[in-house]
């Protein structure tokens, strides 16, 4: 039988059962719908991620004390402080690859401003973090290196704190007090908002290094350096140097460990997007057992269909249908089903990505190449299911089929 | 002149329920010449309708051999008896076998549908003219609940016509028709069996058979008698004759 043939044959005998071809469908229309929901949701958020830690500078590199590989008896990275002053100094001389090098010198406390208190994080950090960090200002101005060098008592607010201290007045030029330490406000970023992990990237206050690092720290160690390689390209050459000046900085032996650990953007998104992924693998699973189950309901509805239908088999046998015919009718018929079921579904899932999308605040991504597996995946579901019931229908006997009461 | 189309040689057909045992057929016989027209008889349970789904290639013997224009039938897979009863078979079944909510033209059509070598030029055409050849060109887009079981009984020929087999085999044609469309069936069969086609025919009826060339009766599963009939009544006559 012919092909366009076999394909009306199934149509006319889905639209005979209408209610039944539907719930047959919905199987794989679950199935289907969620994975693809699933999937854009999951590759979105990775996106956002993305997004975000890119924002968080250009050719970001992340120097922290301590090892990064933890083992053994040490603390995590960061538990040994073992940056300073002098290593930033070090590296803005002698690095070539670094366009901009900045110390980052944290301090937590309570910050008062006439009536309003506000407790937050203060970071000693030089002009050129604003560059690495891709900061801008809204009003007013950030410090320069004279302010660095003579520990002035100025700060710049995010645009959180800012309005925290002054709902109604315009902090530049205003004064307020962090720690018992009085501060001018110089200036205020620009808004960044909240990242992908929710964390307010506004909830920030940035002063000079040497202010933070003598008048509220220890007047040792820096927390973090940050550094902006000279290009992307030369982001792994521009690590190795990094490594060498604070190796040869902390006379470190050949045989000794690195005592501070480097991090680039793409390991930061790595370890970010490491849960998503995860995430987004376990639920797609869960989508696929689903696609599975409306599978095995394709099989049972035709299974139902060929002892519903072995009189008409038996006619079609009789009248000089090769049992090839048989087969090939019941799987296009089973392949059809799956195929609409998997269209409708694919349908409904990039709609339901794109509702709980905008629910939750995450952008859902649409892929191709997934859209494209789903489909190829259905019409696997429906042929291979079908197969069974088919080839059941295809074996009939002629005379017993139409002796089949 | 006349070839050997089909010859039966010691043909048995045993159906068995469980334990027991029931021979349908006990060692038939049978050759059939091309441009004969067969009449079957015999009472119910002698075993023609086993008989004719076997000449019909839709059940295969237990024993014994059956050859089809010279193909050793039994030597044959399923596709190959598939299209054996595509191209040379028309079957004609006792009881119709119409595919349900399905018009009689498009149940006439079918069979074209399952021809890889596209015989029939215009399966369409041949459709709308054998249903006219059956009294039924007015009746083609009813489905089966919507005819009598005479119209349905005339569709089923129309389908076994169409394809142009070589033999036709009918089940009781004619068990559910009225005399008058009895003899129009009888005429027509009459005027393709002078066309050259073969012709088996299963009827309780004595009257009917007697418009056949040759007379088979079967008991029990045997041969009880196989004669030609020296006279054949002339269906075509007899129409004329009830007309006027
Ligand atoms: N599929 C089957 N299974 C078991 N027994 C069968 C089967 N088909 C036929 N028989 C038996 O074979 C015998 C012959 O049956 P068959 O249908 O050939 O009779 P028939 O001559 O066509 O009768 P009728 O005139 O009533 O149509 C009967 O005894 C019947 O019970
Ligand atoms: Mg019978």
């Amino acid at each position: 039988m012919k092909f366009h043939k076999l394909i009306i044959v199934a149509l006319k005998s889905i639209a005979r059962n209408k209610m039944r071809s539907l719930l047959t469908m919905l199987g794989v229309i679950i199935g289907v719908g969620s994975v693809i929901t699933m999937v854009a949701l999951g590759e979105g958020s990775q996106k956002d991620i993305e997004n975000d830690v890119v924002s968080l500078g250009t050719n970001l590199l992340m120097v922290r004390p301590g090892s990064i590989k933890s083992g053994g008896v040490r603390g995590g990275a960061g538990s040994r402080p073992s940056l300073s002053m002098k290593d930033v100094s070090r590296l803005k001389q002698s690095a070539t690859l670094l366009r901009w090098v900045s110390a980052e010198v944290r301090a937590n406390g309570q910050v008062i401003a006439g009536n309003n208190n506000w407790n937050t994080t203060i970071t000693g950090v030089a002009p050129e973090y604003l560059s690495i960090r891709n900061y801008q200002i809204a009003t007013g101005s950030f410090f320069t290196h004279r302010d660095c060098k003579t520990r002035a008592k100025v700060a710049v607010l995010g645009k959180t704190v800012a309005d925290e201290l002054f709902p109604n007045e315009s902090p530049v030029g205003a004064r307020l007090r962090i720690r018992n330490v009085p501060f001018m406000v110089i200036g205020v970023l620009a808004e960044k908002g909240q990242s992908s992990m929710g964390n307010d990237q506004d909830d920030i206050i940035l002063a000079p290094d040497s202010t933070v690092l003598f008048r509220l720290s220890n007047g040792k160690f820096v927390n973090d350096i940050s550094a902006s390689a000279v290009s992307s390209e030369q982001m792994d050459a521009a690590k190795a140097e990094l490594t060498a000046l604070l190796r040869s900085e902390h006379r470190l032996t050949a045989k000794d460990e690195d005592d501070f650990g480097v991090r680039d953007q793409t390991e930061i998104i790595e370890i970010a997007t490491q849960v998503t992924g995860t995430l987004t693998l376990l639920l797609s699973s869960v989508a696929g057992v689903s696609l599975l189950v409306g599978g095995i309901g394709i099989m049972n509805i035709m299974l139902v269909s060929v002892t519903e239908r072995t009189r008409e088999i038996g006619i079609r046998l009789a009248i000089g249908a090769r049992p090839f015919d048989i087969l090939a009718q019941f799987l296009v018929e089973a392949a059809i089903l799956s195929l609409f079921g998997g269209l409708i579904g694919i349908l409904s899932g990039l709609g339901a990505a794109w509702a709980v999308g905008m629910l939750l605040g995450v952008s859902a991504v649409i892929n191709p190449t997934v859209v494209l597996i789903a489909v190829l995946f259905t019409s696997g579901v429906g042929v291979s299911f079908g197969f069974y019931p088919a080839r059941k229908a295809a074996n009939l006997n002629p005379i017993e089929a139409l002796r089949y009461e | 002149m006349r070839s050997e189309q089909i010859c039966l040689s010691q043909v048995k057909k045993i159906f068995s329920i469980g334990e027991n045992k029931v021979e349908a057929l006990g060692g038939v016989s049978l050759s059939i010449y091309s441009g004969e027209f067969i009449a079957v008889m015999g009472s119910s349970g002698s075993g023609k309708s086993t008989l004719m789904n076997i000449l019909g290639c839709l059940d295969i013997p237990t024993s014994g051999n059956y050859s089809l224009e010279g193909l050793a039938v039994e030597d044959l897979n399923r596709t190959e008896l598939a299209d054996l009863r595509n191209t040379k078979l028309g079957f004609v079944f006792q009881g119709f076998n119409l595919l349900p909510r399905t018009t009689a033209l498009e149940n006439v059509e079918l069979p074209m549908s399952y021809d890889r070598h596209c015989r029939i030029a215009n399966p369409r055409k041949s459709s709308i003219e054998a249903l006219r050849h059956v009294g039924l060109e007015n009746r083609l887009n009813h489905e089966p609940n919507q005819l009598s079981g005479g119209q349905q009984q005339r569709v089923a020929i129309a389908r076994a016509l169409v394809t142009e087999p070589a033999i036709i085999l009918a089940d009781e044609p004619t068990g559910n028709l009225d005399s008058h469309t009895t003899l129009e069936i009888l005429e027509l069969f009459q005027r393709l069996n002078r066309e050259g086609l073969t012709l088996v025919m299963v009827t309780h009826e004595t009257e009917v058979a007697e418009y056949a060339t040759r007379l088979v009766e079967l008991r029990d599963g045997r041969l009880l008698k196989d004669e030609a009939v020296l006279t054949p009544r002339n269906a075509e006559e007899d129409l004329k004759r009830v007309a006027s």
